[in-house]
This record gives structure tokens, C-alpha cells and sequence, in this order.
């Protein structure tokens, strides 16, 4: 084919892609977009990973060494259908923070650091620009291959001079149709869907080719199996080893890569498409790459030996006369070079207009303290010069290379080179820890491993690294020799350096995160960042209003355009409920503006512009710490209060309790004269009564007057004994009683007591369980008073206990030095409302009769036990009536009174 | 002439026994119930000519008793002593408005319950 129509022919398509582009972006505009935003369309402009390499290259690289390129299919497909997660993660993150290319995501999760982004940026320069130097290469090459009439037009044997003219045609596309608008969010429905039918073209003239090749040339797919057989080499050999590294590092370079990140993430418009992209992509890549290996055997079988085997997907068809297959193959190739080559070049240009030129301008203007003037244009120019820079650095490192390298090893290269984002990506998504420190040391270690064992050697030995360092290692130390890190030989050198890069990046990473404390703001990034499923709303960056509303819609026009900030401002304003353009500036509002801007400036520029704006320093980190840690002691103090005001509640509760008790003892108190009285006054009635009856005496028997007498005399000492528990129990409250301490057997006190307690109802037979050998204790206390408390337990018992059979069980245990003793009787025990008041004076639960007493037993006890050190205590859900009394073994006199000071 | 019938109230059994005593001595018949709930339905029963109730009482107290009473038809004019330990003041307030025909403190002397019980019932 003439020179002449090949390019006619290239420029039609290329043509056809303009018109694509351009009815995309009119209906995008019109809000016609449905069918641009199809999961389609999203799934097919993925295939922006099948680049040349993938083209050409996978055939020579399946001519070379078998089903090998099989795992550069592999690992994205485990990546879309296993890893879907991440993946739904990544996106829902990047489109909810406007993330702008992968550069921004790092920069924007580890705290708006522009430094990561500026490293991210270098990163990907340095491992994107050979790739897009690749893939002028492979149009070069297809040119000098497919022209025939090399004689007659002297320019098509030039590859340099194609590629530039290539290289000019891709830049000037990718600017018309990448910077047509610095709109919200970063993308470009023109450019997605050119991809989208380039991606349709490459895959229907690799299967054209295929089909012609299993059923034009060979004899069906059984032929065809056979001469694949007849073909193989020995190097075909499947290394597992080798297979696990690129099957890995295929996986990784589908996530990290900046071209991948762009249609992928900055692209994706709808997180649901990724459901579908999860089977279509990887059927897409499956059906690319079903008739490499026939295409291989065939070209091996039947082109000359020499021929290279790269262009056989093109060669073949020409050298058996079918141009026009041969023509269509071409065009695949053409669409494979030129989408990966506009969305690599858009991706990058957008980093670096974002994280290097830009603030760099922001940064210079601000010093020599001008006015940063219209930033819409800026940026779009800074954009177009970038788009120009990145796809010139292509070009030159072409020319410099030389194109002489196989193609799939400048494509591994520039895989395992961005490999490197991965530690700090994953990080970003699943690690809240992880900080701006560590993701610049695993980045910073891991890129220059890349470098030195990888990138730098590829170029040769004695082109950038001596001779003797690739031979002899760094300094003439063997173990810093390039392809042998540390003494590792068994490794080729591409695994040695995936290998030895990651290993060392996920370590520096991890350890830089460990040992670094994070800054408020790469926190509350960390956290919108890994828990961006369960966020409500939009953390809280902006704490007060700092700026002027007018001043940050003049800043916005510049950024966003005129008519889309007026827009923004009087949406925002509306929702505030204000009419106008200028909204209140509400922390909401600034969060919302930084958002919207950094669709299209990026997050960390965006953020110092706002800012800027708002009169504060060039970059706001420090001011944001100054308010987080604001926010800190607020909520520092705030803790305080709540402190105080439970501790005031307590006391509340506390005086509460002791206030009701008072009121309960004041109205006891009331009761207490009136109690007395009672008391005092029934005997009284009784004696008074029968001794006027004996002084009336007529008509009396002797049985009526003894009886009477003895009434009388049972009513006095009645009397006697409550006048007597009253001073015991006056002397005992007020601590003047004489204690008669002496040691003392405690076996022999309860029997004592037991002795004692029998003569109340004396007809009642009660069991006493005790265990002696406990009880054997010796102790020093006033045993009197004791066995005094022993016996009101047991009389009470006696007297309450409802049990048909009554039981009363004694257990003594010895904790140290303090005794304890319980009775427990087996009946139905002391009402719940009551427990608390029955040490109290006159609390008697029944009457008066069954009692005989006066209610102030049990007062007494709790005396005598406070005087003794002990105390007595009533103990609730035991099946009966339960009272603890406990006390030292050896009262140390004076005895401490616990309400001494009243 | 029929025997008038007086119905005791109260607890302490050497009181009802002194009360019982002395009524009985004075001609008249004597009941003696020391539980206050017992008492009330054996009041509206067998309504006696008069009662002789104590204040402090288990399980229903003499004032309760007293409620009771007045508010029962067959009971309303029964004639009513009430007599007290405790001796406070704001009892005999509270038993002059529950409608009581007599209020004593304890301890009293015989001839003035015999007294109180004749103007009551009459001889």
C-alpha cells in the first residue's frame, strides 16, 4: 500500500474519531449522556489497558516464550472478578472526593500533602513516558512495515520523524478533546468514548485476524492445535515462579496504573458499572487474547526466519495477500497505540499541571504578591503545555532508546515502576495508620529500588549506569550489583526487582506509619477515606468562616468558568434558603467549594487556593491543625464537664439518698416520742388498771388477786427492761459505754447465746446448724456484748422465723483478721422496703405482742457491733432472714468508732 | 332488762383482760377481739351497743376501724371509745373527725370508762 493512502487512511480514522468525540461531548453537554454513560462504554474504555504491547507485542511475546503473556491477562482478571471489593472502594472513594488522577488520591488521603502527589507525579512520569515512547515505536514500526513503496516516499523509511508526527497529531487530540472544559469532575465523555470505539476496532481485527488464521490457514481449530505443537520451543515452558511474579504484577498495574486510575476511577460515573465491568472486562480480555498463540505458531511456521515476530498480526496477513486484513490489523494497532498514548498523556498532564506547575505558579505569584488573575485559563494552558511535555518526554526517550528494545519489556518495566503506588494505595483504602510519612518513604525506596535495579539497567549497561556498576555493583560492593540485590541471583531481573522494590516500599511504608504520628487532617482523611461506606456526610475540614463570599466566587469564576461558579454560588445560596449569588460561608459550604474545585485542580491545590483566598498562609495545613486542635480541647473541656456534671449528678443522687433517709428518720423521729409514750404508757395501763381493781378488792379471789399481782409485777418489769434498752442504747450511741474486753472462745459465746435465746417461745423446737470446728476461734472483744447480739439474732429468729420446721444455720469464717459470722434462719426473711430500716430505734415489723419488745433489739446490736469495730448487717437473698456480723478477733481499745465525730 | 353488749378492741391481752373485768363487773356483757380486721366483720354482723377500741392495732390501726364504721349504715351511730398510748394530740383531732363518741389516753382509770361507757349506752 502506498504511503500516501495509509496516512489518508489514518487520518480518516482519526477523523472519524474527531466526530465520535465531538457528538459524545455535544450530547454530554445537551444532557443527552445516557448511552455514554452506559456500563458499556465504561467497560470498553477499560480496555485502554490492551495497548500496543498487548497488539503486537503479545503475539512476539507468545513467538517467544509460549502461553507466558497469558498472565498479563490474569491478574486483572483475578483483580475484577476477586478483588471487586477494592475496586468498588477505590471508586466510590475517587468519586466522592473528586479525585483527579492517582496522584491525587494518595496526596488526598495521606492530608493534602502535595509533596506525595509531586512524588506520585515523578513516579509515574518516569515509568509512563517509555510506555508512550512504546507505543509511538509500534506505530513507527507498523508504518515502515505496511508501506510498500519505501523508494518513492523517502519519509515513510524515517520512523523518528513518524513518530513525531504522530506524536504531535496524539497531542493535539488529547488537548482538543482532554482540556475542552475544566469542568467539575474531570471528565471527558468525548475522550471515553473514542476510547470506547477504539477499543470495539482492536478487538474485532485481532479476532479477524485470528479467524483467518485458524480457518483461512490452518485446517480448523484441530490443525491448528497441532501446529501450535509442531512450533512449540523449549522455552514455552510454563515457570511458575515467573508466572506468580507477573500474574502479581499485572493485578497490581491494573489498579495503579495512571491510565488505568483514569478510566477507571476519575472516568467512572456510576460505581455500579463496575458490577458489569467485573465479568465484561475480563470477557474482553479473554476473547484479545484467544488467537495470540494461533497467530504465533502460524507467523513461526510460515514467515522467513528474522522476521520480527512482533509485527506478525500485521506481516502475516500481508505476506499471505490479504491487505485488507492486514489493513484492518493496522488500524487495530492504531487504535491500541493512540487510546493508550491520549488517556496515558491526559492522566499524566493532569498530575502534573495539578501537583507540580500549578502550585508552583500559585506559590511564586503569591510571593511576589500578585494577583493570581484568571486561573481557568491557567490552568487549561498549564494542562495543554503538560499534555505537550509528557507526550514530547515519549518522543525524546524513543529517539534516545533508539526503538530497538522488544516491546514487552518496556512494558513490564513501566508495570513494576508504578507497582510501587500499590503499599501506599492499599493503605489509603484499608489502613487508617497509615501517614504521609510512611507513604513517602515506601514510595520514596521503593521507586529508587525500581530504578536502580530495573530502570536504569534496561537502558544498558554503560548508557546511564557504568559498566562496572551493572557488573561489580555500587562502589565495587558485589552486593549492590543491580540484577543481584543483596546476593539474590536466583531471579530474573525483573522479579528480583519486583521483588526487592515492593518488599522494601511495603516495609518503609509500614514502619514510617508506625513510627510517625499523623496530622489531624491526614486522620480525618484516613477516615473518610477507609470508612467511606458508613459517612453520613462530608467531614468537617472548614471550621469557621474565614473569607469574604464575594472573594471566593471571583476566585471560583476563575477556576470553574463564570457561568458554572454563578451557578454553583446561587445553588448553594439557594439551599441556604438566601436568594442571590453569594451564600452564607458556612463550613459546609467552603467543604462544598474545595470539592467542586478540586474536580478541577486537584484536592491539595484546591485546598491552599481556598485557603488563600480566605487570607490565611499559602497552605492551609497548619491552620486546619490550629482548628483541629481547637476542636481537641474543646472537646477536651467538654469531657471535663460531662466529668463534672456526673460527678455532680452522683452527688445529686447521694444527697438525694442521704435526704430521703433523713426525711425517713425525721418522721421515725416524730414517732420516736410518741413511740415511747406507747411504750411506756401499755405497761402503765395494765398496772394502773389492776391495782385500782385490787383497791376497789370486794368480791375478789384469791386466784383473781395473785393473778392480778402477778400481772402487775410482769408489766413492771416489762417496764424496768425498756427503761433499761433505752440507757443501753443512750450510752451505747454516744460512746460511753465500758467494754469489758477479754479473750474469749467463740464456740463457748454461741452456745452461750444459743443457751440463752431458748427460753423465748420455749415450746418451739428450732434446729441449730453450725459447724464447731469454725467456730473454734479465739478472740478478743467484750464477750458479753457479744453473745448480747448472738441472742437478739436468735430470739428474733425464734420469734419471726415462718418455717413449719424453723432451721437456723451459723457459718463462721476467718478472712485475716476480721470474723464473720452469718445467721440465717429458713423463713420468709425481711420485706425488701423494710431491710433498710430495721436497725433503726422501734422498728418493729409486727406487733407488739408476738414481739415483746420494744423494736429496739436490732438498734442495740448495730451499737454494740460499732463498738466492738464490727457491724452488723442485714444480707439479702438468702432463702431467710440473714444477718452478717462481723468484727476483729483482736478489738484494739479505744475502740474506733465509725460515727465518732457526730 | 336486756344486758347491753360492749365489744373490746384491743391487743394487749392484760388490757382486755383488765377492761373485760370491770365491765363485766359492772354489768354489762363483754366481747374482746384484739385484731381490727376480725373485729369489723364481726361488727357489721352482730353490731354490739358499744365499742371500746384501741388506736394501735396490727393490720388495721383503730382509726382505720373507726373509717369503716361510719361510712357502714347498720354501724354509723354506733357509740365509739377510743382509746390511745400515744397520746398525741393530732389523734384526738383526727378521731373527732372520723366521728369517735369518746377519746381516753392510757393509762386511765377504771371509774371514768365505766362513766364514759353509761353515758354511751346508759346503765
Amino acid at each position: 500500500m502506498s504511503f500516501n493512502l495509509l496516512v489518508l487512511t489514518c487520518l480518516a480514522y482519526v477523523a472519524l474519531l474527531f466526530a465520535v468525540a465531538s457528538l459524545a461531548e455535544r450530547s454530554a453537554e445537551d444532557g443527552r449522556a445516557g448511552w455514554l454513560r452506559s456500563p458499556l462504554v465504561y467497560t470498553l474504555s477499560l480496555s485502554v489497558y490492551c495497548t500496543a504491547w498487548t497488539f503486537y507485542g503479545a503475539v512476539g511475546y507468545a513467538a517467544r516464550s509460549g502461553l507466558e503473556f497469558m498472565t498479563i491477562y490474569l491478574g486483572p482478571t483475578l483483580v475484577f472478578v476477586g478483588w471487586w471489593v477494592v475496586l468498588r472502594k477505590l471508586v466510590r472513594i475517587g468519586r466522592e472526593n473528586r479525585v483527579t488522577s492517582i496522584a491525587d488520591f494518595i496526596s488526598s488521603r495521606y492530608g493534602k500533602s502535595n509533596l506525595l502527589g509531586v512524588i506520585v507525579t515523578l513516579l509515574c512520569i518516569s515509568a509512563g513516558t517509555p510506555y508512550i515512547a512504546l507505543q509511538l515505536q509500534s506505530i513507527a514500526q507498523s508504518f515502515t512495515v505496511f508501506v510498500t513503496d519505501i523508494d518513492s516516499a523517502p519519509v515513510a523509511g524515517d520512523r523518528t520523524l513518524i513518530a513525531l508526527w504522530v506524536a504531535m497529531g496524539l497531542a493535539f487530540f488529547t488537548i482538543v478533546f482532554g482540556t475542552r472544559n475544566l469542568d467539575a469532575n474531570e471528565q471527558h465523555h468525548g475522550v471515553v468514548t473514542a476510547i470506547a470505539l477504539e477499543a470495539v476496532v482492536k478487538l474485532v481485527a485481532l479476532l479477524a485476524v485470528g479467524v483467518f488464521v485458524v480457518w483461512g490457514v490452518a485446517d480448523g481449530p484441530a490443525d491448528m492445535l497441532a501446529r501450535i505443537d509442531a512450533q512449540a520451543l523449549p522455552e514455552w515452558q510454563i515457570q511458575p515462579g515467573r508466572w506468580t511474579g507477573l500474574i502479581l504484577l499485572s493485578a497490581i498495574a491494573i489498579i495503579t496504573l495512571p491510565r488505568m486510575f483514569q478510566v477507571l476511577v476519575v472516568e467512572n460515573v456510576n460505581d455500579k458499572h463496575l458490577a458489569t465491568a467485573s465479568w465484561a472486562f475480563p470477557t474482553y480480555m479473554f476473547a484479545i487474547s484467544l488467537f495470540v498463540l494461533p497467530i504465533a505458531a502460524i507467523g513461526m511456521e510460515l514467515m522467513p526466519a528474522g522476521a520480527n515476530p512482533d509485527m506478525f498480526v500485521m506481516t502475516l496477513p500481508l505476506a499471505l495477500g490479504r491487505d485488507d486484513l492486514a489493513l484492518l490489523a493496522f488500524l487495530g494497532g492504531f487504535s491500541a497505540a493512540t487510546s493508550m498514548v491520549i488517556v496515558a498523556s491526559l492522566a499524566l498532564a493532569t498530575m502534573v499541571s495539578n501537583h507540580i506547575v500549578v502550585p508552583l505558579w500559585l506559590r511564586l505569584r503569591t510571593a511576589q504578591g500578585q494577583d493570581t488573575g484568571d486561573m481557568r485559563l491557567l490552568v487549561l494552558n498549564v494542562r495543554r503545555l503538560s499534555i505537550s511535555i509528557v507526550l514530547g518526554l515519549g518522543y525524546l526517550y524513543y529517539t534516545l532508546s533508539g526503538g530497538s528494545e522488544a516491546l514487552a519489556a518496556i512494558g513490564l518495566i513501566a508495570f513494576v515502576g508504578v507497582a510501587q503506588i500499590l503499599p501506599a494505595l492499599l493503605g489509603a483504602l484499608f489502613w487508617r495508620g497509615a501517614s504521609r510519612t510512611g507513604a513517602a518513604l515506601g514510595l520514596v525506596a521503593g521507586a529508587a529500588i525500581w530504578a536502580y535495579t530495573l530502570l536504569l539497567p534496561s537502558f544498558g549497561a554503560g548508557i546511564i549506569l557504568p559498566a562496572h556498576v551493572m557488573a561489580d555493583g555500587l562502589l565495587g560492593l558485589p552486593w549492590l550489583r543491580p540484577y543481584s540485590l543483596f546476593g539474590l541471583t536466583t531471579l530474573d531481573p525483573l522479579l528480583h526487582a519486583l521483588f526487592w522494590s515492593l518488599l522494601v516500599n511495603a516495609l518503609a511504608f509500614c514502619l514510617g506509619s508506625f513510627l510517625s504520628f499523623p496530622s489531624p487532617i491526614e486522620r480525618v482523611q484516613g477516615a473518610l477515606f477507609v470508612n467511606i461506606y458508613d459517612r453520613p456526610g462530608l467531614a468537617r475540614s472548614w471550621s469557621r468562616p474565614m473569607a469574604q463570599a464575594e472573594d471566593l466566587l471571583s476566585m471560583a469564576q476563575r477556576i470553574i468558568g463564570v457561568k458554572s461558579a454563578q451557578g454553583f454560588f446561587q445553588a448553594q445560596a439557594a439551599a441556604q434558603g438566601k436568594a442571590g449569588f453569594l451564600p452564607d460561608i458556612t463550613p459546609e459550604f467552603l467543604e462544598a467549594l474545595e470539592l467542586k474545585l478540586a474536580g478541577s485542580v486537584g484536592a491539595a491545590t484546591a485546598h491552599a487556593m481556598i485557603a488563600q483566598s480566605a487570607g490565611t498562609a499559602v497552605v492551609s495545613v497548619e491552620d486546619l491543625m490550629a482548628v483541629a486542635s481547637e476542636t481537641a480541647q474543646i472537646m477536651e473541656y467538654s469531657s471535663q464537664l460531662e466529668a463534672q456534671s456526673e460527678e455532680l449528678s452522683r452527688t445529686a443522687r447521694k444527697l438525694r439518698e442521704a435526704n430521703d433517709k433523713l426525711r425517713k428518720l425525721s418522721v421515725q423521729k416524730d414517732a420516736f416520742l410518741s413511740q415511747i409514750s406507747h411504750e411506756l404508757r401499755t405497761p402503765m395501763t395494765s398496772i394502773r388498771a389492776f391495782s385500782e381493781i385490787l383497791m376497789e378488792a370486794d368480791g375478789l379471789s384469791a386466784e383473781e388477786q395473785a393473778h392480778f399481782a402477778e400481772v402487775i409485777h410482769d408489766e413492771s418489769i416489762r417496764l424496768t427492761r425498756l427503761l433499761d434498752d433505752l440507757l443501753d442504747l443512750s450510752v451505747l450511741e454516744h460512746g460511753q459505754v465500758q467494754l469489758d474486753v477479754a479473750p474469749a472462745n467463740l464456740r463457748k459465746l454461741i452456745d452461750q447465746a444459743i443457751t440463752s435465746s431458748k427460753s423465748v417461745q420455749a415450746q418451739r423446737h428450732f434446729r441449730i446448724l453450725r459447724s464447731r470446728d469454725d467456730e473454734e476461734v479465739m478472740i478478743t472483744t467484750d464477750g458479753g456484748r457479744l453473745t448480747q447480739v448472738f441472742i437478739n439474732i436468735l430470739s428474733n429468729a425464734r420469734k419471726y422465723c415462718t418455717s413449719e420446721t424453723p432451721e437456723m444455720h451459723i457459718q463462721v469464717r476467718r478472712a485475716q483478721d476480721l470474723i464473720e459470722i452469718d445467721f440465717t434462719d429458713n423463713g420468709s426473711g425481711i420485706p425488701t422496703a423494710s431491710q433498710s430500716l430495721i436497725f433503726e430505734k422501734f422498728s418493729r415489723l409486727t406487733d407488739s405482742l408476738q414481739a415483746g419488745g420494744a423494736g429496739l433489739g436490732l438498734a442495740i446490736c448495730r451499737e454494740i457491733m460499732q463498738n466492738l469495730g464490727g457491724d452488723i448487717i442485714y444480707v439479702p437473698g438468702q432463702g431467710g432472714a440473714s444477718f452478717r456480723v462481723s468484727f476483729p478477733r483482736v478489738l484494739s481499745l479505744p475502740a474506733p468508732r465509725k460515727d465518732a465525730a457526730e | 332488762m336486756v344486758q347491753k353488749r360492749i365489744l373490746v378492741i384491743e391487743d394487749e391481752p392484760n388490757i382486755s383482760e383488765a377492761i373485760r373485768f370491770i365491765l363485766t363487773r359492772n354489768g354489762w356483757q363483754v366481747e374482746v377481739e384484739a385484731d381490727g380486721l376480725a373485729a369489723l366483720s364481726r361488727l357489721r354482723a352482730d353490731p354490739p351497743d358499744a365499742l371500746i377500741l384501741d388506736l394501735m392495732l396490727p393490720d388495721m390501726d383503730g382509726f382505720e376501724v373507726l373509717r369503716n364504721l361510719r361510712a357502714d349504715a347498720p354501724t354509723r351511730d354506733l357509740p365509739v371509745l377510743m382509746l390511745t398510748a400515744k397520746g398525741q394530740s393530732a389523734d384526738r383531732d383526727l378521731a373527732a373527725r372520723l366521728g369517735v363518741t369518746r377519746f381516753m389516753t392510757k393509762p386511765f382509770a377504771n371509774a371514768e370508762v365505766v362513766s364514759a361507757l353509761q353515758d354511751m349506752v346508759g346503765p
